[in-house]
């Protein structure tokens, strides 16, 4: 079980929370000018990493807000938490 | 709500008469259902004045800005739900004026009022077993050093989605619940508490 740190109500047990994926992906400004390729891009492909990822969580069962991660995904070990809309710790990457 | 309504809690069938006199001495925890309690659910922002004013016009509450805390009136209550959400709870009744008297109070600004009175009921577990029994399907740690007076948490038991807040160090916790899961929190808690033993009280 992991142990998670909600941006608003602190430290609360996985059970409380759902995943939603890689964050920082923005949507494209005009879809339409996208080719199927391109949009296809933005849909599905991920950068699946081997240690540091950036991915979203929302605490489902208690505030109901999103926020970020970064993980290692090889240790499951969480490196840092912050809002939505807040930078990530470290920087770009 | 008018006089030719009649209402019922969720848990008519489970807190009997007959359940209160089958009752233990000396019962680890006492459960006692809030029927009917005023709610409101709350939505707006805090760091624009205008709106605390007219909420604190009509309430008499300060809105709580720290997660999980309480803030209490003299006729209502406060449960900080998120940071732009709470819970007005007050007394059975108190809802339909409470709401009208906001929406005018509010007109003109961005927020939402909605009467959720009639989707939410109260339990108050109290006694020494009260968060061995807890414990038993709540992740949170409820050791009085880490939740205590003017506290509340949005939180699962046993699946079930409650909202929890410290009442008294007896120790009394209430559980804020959706009328459906009612039954089966009440179900939950006479399993979880068979070792302890379960009073049941109006
Ligand atoms: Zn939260």
């Amino acid at each position: 079980m992991l142990y998670i740190k909600c941006p608003w109500c602190g430290w609360r047990d996985e059970s409380e929370f759902g995943y939603g994926g890689e964050a920082h992906i923005k949507r494209p400004e005009d879809p339409d000018a996208l080719s199927d390729a391109e949009w296809a891009d933005y849909l599905f492909m991920r950068t699946n990493p081997r240690g540091s990822h950036r991915e979203r969580w929302v605490h489902t069962a208690g505030c109901r807000r999103w926020f970020n991660a970064i993980r290692d995904t090889q240790t499951y070990e969480f490196k840092a938490f912050y809002k939505m809309g807040e930078e990530p710790p470290g920087g770009e990457q | 709500m008018s006089e030719s309504i009649r209402q019922e809690s969720p848990l008519v069938e489970r807190n009997t008469r007959a359940r209160h006199q089958a009752s233990p001495a000396n019962a680890g925890i006492t459960v006692r259902p809030r029927p009917f309690l005023a709610c409101i659910n709350l939505r707006g922002d805090p760091s624009d004045g205008a709106f605390t004013d007219a909420v604190r016009g009509v309430t008499g509450i300060d809105l709580p800005t720290t997660p999980n805390t309480v803030a209490d009136g003299d006729q209502w209550r406060a449960l900080w739900l998120c940071p732009d959400e709470w819970y007005l709870v007050g007394a059975p009744g108190a809802e339909n004026d409470a709401v009208d008297t906001l929406e005018q109070a509010l007109a003109g600004q961005h927020f939402a009022v909605n009467d959720v009175t009639s989707g939410m009921t109260t339990l108050e577990i109290s006694g020494p077993r009260t968060r061995d029994v807890l414990a038993k399907g709540c992740t949170l740690d409820l050791h009085p050093r880490m939740f205590g007076p003017g506290q509340c948490a949005q939180t699962l038991i046993s699946h079930a989605g409650v909202v929890i807040r410290y009442v008294d160090d007896q120790p009394t916790l209430e559980l804020m619940v959706r009328r459906s899961f009612a039954d089966y929190l009440w179900v939950w808690l006479e399993d979880a508490a068979l070792e302890y033993g379960m009073a049941a009280t109006e």
